[in-house]
């Protein structure tokens, strides 16, 4: 195995050596999206295969993640991986940053020019005229043929807030126990690592309450037109992120209290709280567009 | 056999109707068209399609001279200069300057394609899976377009029949779309399943016809005939076989055609798929007003 | 076992030491399934990328089949539009964009003196991703309903009456978008990060700066595809109305997404082709490029271009004339850099010594269709005339004059410029240059009538047509079926060269010298070529 200590110019690079699971991670992936499509599909046999997918992507993950932990911890990376980490990372989010763009692309079109031209605004006179022409311009909406019925909104100033106060309330408590990494305190570094996974986990819960509450009480659905598509894709789409920092923030918490990471190397804890900031700054596009404005 | 008979009478009527230029093989350019907007797109794509000869011409001749000039054999001594800066902002203004001549008619068209105002006449066109509907706005006259028999019959996989053989094989319906000559004619375009556009190329006019929305186009034909287009917008398995026919008939014949039309559909059978126009063409005149006035 | 040797000390073990090389690297299947090697992991691509376009050729061959002659003879329309449509899939993501990456996985670490991409576990998975991927979409093809038919561009709401198929098409571009980010990350973090000492940004090669940039459009673009679908699943089995009016949404919405992506994707297609024939004119120049700061700042502005233009796919959908207006104004600039790249790679040319192997042969070939594919993009690019061109033949045969013998032919010159540095063989220059030919004449004769088809009238997307298109049409398929069968005889001349061949030169063209850092190593590389880092002066 050619592992290296030395950092690069000068030294050795450092060359990882084959991993199985790349192809066991293609393997699962694939099985997962054939169970999914086989469900949507209306096949009975889809829930169990997508299930099965889904349990040897988490053992491929826990995998490969375990042997890149181990690798880190055994001291083969040098500065040069650490950096390619971090790079690769910040990329990653990019590219999460331009999935959610999508969807926001949706709802700004939505709401700039698709819903005024249905009511009538602007140069589509003529789809009101002859096509929608008791519809008038609204938002929220679920459109001219009020898909889905009636609904009621929530409001921004209830629970979302409370969600918005949680979700930066944790970017201040990951960034105490950042310092306190860096600074060596390993007491408070567990505990603020521990405050911010469980807000976490409360900000899914509650979003859990307010969907429930939405579908309920508010006829507000996935089908509630447009404003229930943007609604819950945006959210959906978020919450789901919000799960999966969650999980890696206890991830990190449970590495922390083996003692993993030292002061100067700590590549995965900060890759985590990157993650979790840039979820918390979709949240706030979230407040102020699709609850707030 | 009735079927023989209808095939027939169908295609004497077609024979009839055929007044327009024959579409010729081997045809090798853009169709000038019978339209003021149609012809300014034909003489822009010359336009344009000429300074791109201009252009490949001047590059593509200093490409086979350097090919020829400099090949090894020729020219066994390479030269070692890899700037030369002036020859670079020369070659980065000149196309810019091509562009900005290129644009401004081109802007010009543009905005001449997309004002509606003032039409004397507007039909509403909706697209199905796969035949076109046309509604005279206001004046009561509405019916289905669909690919002719004959047409039909020849395109079934393996028919027997050769396509040769068929009078506007693919390009003929049983009721075309009748509008009189030298009038401006607003076409409200929608569908009500998925996307078509509708297309006449004589008329240098193609516009998607999208479900739940209208888009507006306009033409104004100088010459009487039968002019044919197709829809341009993948609509599923029929696609290719859902024309677009247009006659241009004089304004008297018009007139009468229509009367005719009026005549014979009685109220009480109008199609269900008219069901959501607005009944009178007042509707119609205030929208004209209010988006003349926007402007 | 880290002995710390120099480039040419490392040719000199890779002569007695075949075992070393290795560094215990796995052997067998283990090799390639398990593979960490950018070397293997490049070939894995290629070869998939070879495999798939004999998969979307065969696939088109059945749609020049079916428009030989007007009337339905072969296939049902239903399953032309399925060929239509997965050809374009599968050409476009299975073929260009996987032999672009496959190139880039074997040269990128070549030419900026890295022993490996960065991130070689992540480089595995991008690959074996794409092959779940396609794996997936092809199998779609057999499924009740059959395969997507709703064009390559999947719009809403035909796309939405697909059978089936349509979560498996979706979850295939949800794979092989990962997939493709994957490797985006990869490259943009190898060159960033492994760059040898010395070697600055503007001392990169071309091909490692096309690639540079490409793989920023790519992590910023895929994302949004794969948003536009995820929006269609959700349309089609949980109710919402993104696409529809009845809730509000507006099916020229998916077009506008889509296209945001779309546009940025077709230059994702030929940056690195560009990347490629920069660095082989200069080769075959003998000369050094023209100005390759010009170059690099034309690629980068092409690709901030590509960002706003996305909408004159979309003259016929009714935008606001504003809109019309500002996409035909930002869409014409393109023609500014691109023009600026054309002049260069003719100025590289100029007084140099040229030779006529079949890498230069193949990029002479390109520079001059490409750019009579750019004209035709130049005129689709003026609105009003686009009103006439919009879903015509003239827009098949622009798009396959920048495709075909723009991506395609510059990839194959890229394969015949850097095979003998793969295999260490040189293959046999006769039937590469039958095949430059055959290719070359053929690709004109398939794709050049189709421009006056479509001026002609004739829709794009149709199985049967008009009487009065029979004679092009013929034509058009005849010479289809030339370039497919000349295409055997590249897959033969690989399979020929990887098998054995004339002993290759560690320079291999007698013009390569100074041109790039891929030339000084042993022909084949060594398996981690380069395990210190180079010095670049
Ligand atoms: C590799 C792929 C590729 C490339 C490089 C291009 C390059 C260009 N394309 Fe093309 N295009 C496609 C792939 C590509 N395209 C595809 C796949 C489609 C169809 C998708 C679908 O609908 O399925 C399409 C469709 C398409 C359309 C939509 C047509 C329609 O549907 O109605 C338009 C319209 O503007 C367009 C324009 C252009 C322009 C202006 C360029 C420019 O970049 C070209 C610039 C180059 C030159 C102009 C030549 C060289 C320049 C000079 C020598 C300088 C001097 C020149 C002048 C000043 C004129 N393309
Ligand atoms: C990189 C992309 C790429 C490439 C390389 C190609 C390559 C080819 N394309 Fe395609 N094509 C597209 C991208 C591409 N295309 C896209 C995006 C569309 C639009 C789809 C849509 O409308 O949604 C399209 C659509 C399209 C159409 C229009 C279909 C329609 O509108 O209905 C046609 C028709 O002629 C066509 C033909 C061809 C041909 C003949 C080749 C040839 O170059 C292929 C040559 C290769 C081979 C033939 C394979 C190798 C050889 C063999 C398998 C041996 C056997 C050979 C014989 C039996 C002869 N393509
Ligand atoms: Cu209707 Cu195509
Ligand atoms: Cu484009």
């Amino acid at each position: 195995m050619a592992h290296a200590h030395s950092d690069q110019p000068g030294g050795k690079y450092y060359i990882p050596h084959g991993s199985p699971w790349p192809v066991i991670g293609s393997i699962a992936l694939f099985i997962t999206v054939g169970g999914a499509a086989m469900w949507l599909n209306h096949a009975n046999i889809g829930p169990m295969v997508m299930s099965a997918g889904l349990i040897i992507v988490a053992t491929m993950f826990a995998g490969w993640f375990g042997t890149v932990i181990n690798e880190s911890e055994g001291h083969y990376y040098n500065g040069q991986v650490d950096k390619s980490f971090r790079m690769g990372m910040m990329w990653f989010i990019f590219s999460e940053v331009m999935f959610f763009a999508a969807f926001f692309g949706a709802l700004f079109y939505a709401r700039q020019l698709s819903v005024p031209w249905l009511g009538g605004e602007g140069v589509k006179i003529f789809t009101n005229l002859l096509l929608w022409k008791d519809y008038e311009t609204a938002w929220p909406t679920n459109g001219p043929a009020a898909v889905g019925g009636d609904f009621e909104v929530i409001p921004a100033f209830g629970l979302p807030a409370i969600n918005t106060a949680i979700l930066l309330t944790s970017g201040v408590t990951i960034t105490i126990a950042h310092h306190a990494l860096r600074a060596g305190n390993r007491t408070v570094l567990n505990i603020f690592q521990a405050a911010t996974f469980l807000l976490g986990f409360l900000f899914v819960y509650l979003q859990a309450t307010e969907y429930m509450e939405a579908y309920h009480e508010l006829n507000l659905t996935l089908s509630s037109g447009i404003y229930g598509s943007t609604f819950f894709m945006l959210t959906g789409f978020h919450g789901l992120h919000v799960t999966i920092g969650a999980i890696m923030l206890l991830v990190i918490w449970l590495r922390c209290l083996k003692g993993h990471f030292t002061p100067q190397q700590h590549f995965a804890f900060e890759a985590v709280a990157w993650y979790w900031h840039f979820v918390d700054v979709v949240w706030l596009g979230l407040f102020i567009f699709v609850y707030w404005l | 056999m009735s079927k023989t008979l209808k095939y027939s009478a169908v295609a004497a009527a077609l024979g009839t109707l055929q007044a327009g230029p024959a579409l010729a093989a081997w045809d090798l350019n853009l169709r000038v068209g019978v339209t003021e907007l149609s012809r300014e797109i034909y003489g822009l794509h010359m336009l344009i399609l000429w300074i791109c000869v201009a252009i490949a011409v001047a590059v593509f001749g200093v490409m086979v001279y350097s090919i020829v000039k400099f090949r090894r054999s020729a020219h066994p001594e390479p030269a070692t200069f890899s700037h030369n800066t002036k020859a670079e902002i020369i070659w980065t203004i000149i196309p810019v300057v091509i562009l900005v001549a290129m644009a401004i008619p081109a802007a010009e068209t543009l905005v001449k394609i997309e004002d509606t105002r003032n039409s004397e006449l507007t039909i509403k066109v909706t697209g199905y899976q796969w035949k076109w509907h046309y509604d005279y706005v206001g004046a009561g006259v509405n019916f289905f377009s669909t690919l002719d028999k004959e047409s039909n019959a020849a395109r079934q996989p393996n028919s027997g029949v050769a396509p040769e053989d068929v009078e506007n094989y693919l390009l003929a319906v049983d009721n075309p779309l009748v509008v009189p000559v030298d009038t401006k004619v607003r076409v409200l375009l929608t569908a009500g399943d998925v996307l078509h556009a509708w297309w006449v190329p004589d008329f240098g006019m193609k516009k998607d016809a999208i479900p739940g929305f209208v888009n507006e186009i306009w033409f104004k034909a100088d010459v009487p005939g039968t002019y044919r287009g197709q829809c341009a917008e993948l609509c599923g398995r029929d696609h290719g076989f859902m024309p677009v026919v247009v006659e241009v008939r004089s304004k008297e014949d018009y007139a009468a055609w229509l009367a005719e039309k009026q005549a014979a559909a009685s109220p009480a059978a109008a199609p269900a798929a008219a069901a959501n126009v607005p009944a009178t063409n007042l509707t119609i005149d205030g929208a004209i007003a209010s988006v003349a006035k926007a402007e | 076992m880290s002995s710390v040797h120099s480039v040419s000390a490392a040719a000199a073990d890779h002569a007695h030491d075949h075992a070393h090389e290795d560094h215990g690297a796995p052997t067998g299947w283990r090799r390639w399934l398990f593979a960490t090697n950018h070397k293997d992991i490049g070939t894995m691509y290629l070869l998939f990328s070879l495999i798939m376009f004999f998969i979307g050729g065969a696939m088109a061959m059945i749609i020049r089949a079916e428009l030989f002659q007007p009337g339905l003879q072969l296939v049902d329309p239903g399953f032309f539009n399925m060929m239509t449509t997965v050809h374009a899939l599968v050409m476009v993501f299975g073929a260009v964009m996987p032999a672009t990456v496959g190139l880039a996985n074997w040269m990128l670490p070549l030419q900026v003196g890295a022993p490996d991409m960065a991130l070689p576990r992540m480089n595995n998975f991008s690959f074996w991703l794409l092959v779940a991927a396609f794996t997936l979409l092809i199998l779609s093809l057999f499924v009740p309903g059959g395969g997507p038919a709703a064009g390559w561009t999947l719009y809403p709401p035909l796309v939405i009456q697909t059978g089936n198929s349509l979560p498996m098409a979706i979850f295939a571009i949800h794979l092989a978008g990962a997939s493709s980010i994957m490797g985006s990350i990869n490259i943009i973090v190898t060159i960033m990060n492994l760059r040898a000492p010395g070697m600055s940004l503007l001392k990169m090669p071309l091909f490692t700066w096309t690639w540079l940039i490409t793989a920023y459009l790519l992590i910023a673009v895929m994302p949004v595809f794969a948003g536009a679908v995820t929006m269609v699943l959700t349309d089609h089995f949980f109710g919402t109305t993104f696409f529809s009016a009845t809730g509000g949404g507006d099916p020229v919405l998916y077009q506008h997404v889509f296209w945001f992506f779309g546009h940025p994707e077709v230059y994702i297609m030929i940056l690195p082709a560009f990347g490629i024939v920069s660095e082989i004119i200069p080769t075959f120049s003998r000369k050094p490029l023209f100005g390759y700061d010009a170059m690099v700042f034309a690629t980068a502005s092409i690709a901030f271009l590509s960002f706003i233009v996305w909408a004159h796919h979309m003259f016929t959908t009714g935008m606001p004339l504003a809109g019309e207006m500002f996409f035909m104004l930002s869409t014409m600039l393109i023609a500014v850099p691109t023009g600026v790249k054309v002049f260069n790679w003719t100025a590289t040319m100029w007084r140099g010594s040229l030779t006529f192997e079949p890498p230069m042969l193949f990029s002479l070939s390109f520079l001059f269709l490409f750019t009579i594919g750019g004209f035709s993009g130049l005129m689709m690019s003026i609105a009003p005339v686009d009103f006439q061109y919009h879903d015509t033949y003239f827009i098949v045969a622009h798009f396959h004059y920048v495709l075909v013998p723009g991506a395609v032919f510059a990839i194959m010159a890229g394969v015949y410029y850097w095979l003998p540095k793969w295999t260490g063989h040189m293959y046999s220059m006769t039937l590469a240059k039958w095949h430059f030919w055959l290719s070359t004449i053929f690709v004109n004769i398939l794709f050049f009538p189709q421009h006056f088809l479509g001026l002609a009238g004739m829709p794009r997307r149709i199985p049967d047509y008009a009487t009065q298109f029979a004679e092009f049409n013929m034509i058009s398929s005849i010479g289809a079926f030339g370039f497919g069968l000349s295409q055997l005889l590249f897959a033969y001349i690989i399979w020929a060269c990887v098998r054995g061949g004339e002993k290759a030169s560690d320079k291999v063209w007698d013009g390569a010298d100074p041109h790039g850092l891929e030339w000084t190593v042993p022909s084949p590389a060594p398996h981690h070529t380069f395990d210190v880092p180079p010095v670049v002066k």
